[in-house]
């Protein structure tokens, strides 16, 4: 166990600190990359939770597709390759209490209903267990997903499209 | 390890998310803060499937990338015509519903 946390307080610091970069770099192209340590991060901790067909897929999806796919409207509108000084709005003060707000509300929140419940991992649950769940009982979502991703797809296409 | 250690981590990156929409204003660092937040759900989820051994927390974060995924083209095609329209993809002059 002591090992396992040592890992995720490692992870734990890492995702933070690139993610309150990716919020404040003014250099968009970095921005995308810092939000790929964080996902990767992310998938670390999947694992840590016993998720790893999750985080395989987190990786495919998240870093290999998403990531790219930010980097190509990145290129597409032709954002600055370099520090941009004009990527934020005048709402920093409001916005950085907003967010500390919202945080400190979550944080009692969370500390009063889940105090100290341990994780105990008593059945992994596998690839095997996630396929036969997905297949099953939650078929229809399973349905509707691919059919959302479809439809998705063509808007897409179709909002882009020069007419 | 406690629960709580993911559900704080979690907490503290949607909120990161939250000042990320509140304060980009170029569209394309929108949507990599929402990118952030859909993911801090998904520590959520995979920490409470996990507390609870019940699969269905996994399933549902894999639904939640296919349906970010999915977001994020659509999201990407929008900010792509705004910028053929308007040549910038700045949100604050992107008030034409404004009344």
């Amino acid at each position: 166990m002591l090992a396992q946390n040592i890992i995720f307080g490692i992870l734990a610091f890492v995702m933070i600190v690139a993610a309150f970069r990716l919020v404040t770099t003014k250099n968009v192209v970095r921005a995308a990359l810092f939000l790929a340590i964080v996902l990767a991060g992310a998938a670390g901790q999947f694992i840590l939770l016993a998720a790893e067909f999750v985080a395989v897929v987190q990786v495919l999806v998240y870093i290999g597709a998403i990531v790219v796919l930010l980097l190509f409207g990145v290129m597409l509108t032709r954002a600055p390759i370099g520090r941009d000084a004009d990527v934020d709005n005048d709402q920093r003060l409001v916005g950085g209490l907003v967010a500390l707000f919202l945080l400190g509300a979550l944080a009692a929140v969370l500390a009063d209903a889940w105090g100290d419940d341990k994780i105990s991992f008593g059945t992994v649950q596998g690839v095997g267990e996630v396929s036969d769940s997905i297949f099953g009982p939650y078929v229809i979502a399973f349905e509707v997903v691919s059919i959302l991703l479809l439809a998705a797809l063509v808007g897409a296409v179709a909002i882009a499209r020069r007419d | 390890m406690y629960l709580n250690q993911f559900l704080f981590l979690s907490a503290v990156l949607f909120c990161l998310g939250v000042y990320g929409v509140l304060v980009r204003k170029n569209g394309v660092l929108v949507l990599m803060s929402i990118e952030l937040m859909l993911n801090a759900v998904n520590i959520n989820l995979i920490a409470f499937g996990a507390f609870q051994d019940n699969v269905a927390g996994q399933v549902f974060a894999l639904f939640t990338i296919a349906v970010a995924a999915a977001e994020v083209g659509v999201g990407l095609a929008i900010v792509l015509v705004i910028f053929r329209n308007r040549a910038s993809i700045d949100l604050d002059e992107v008030d034409l519903m404004k009344g």
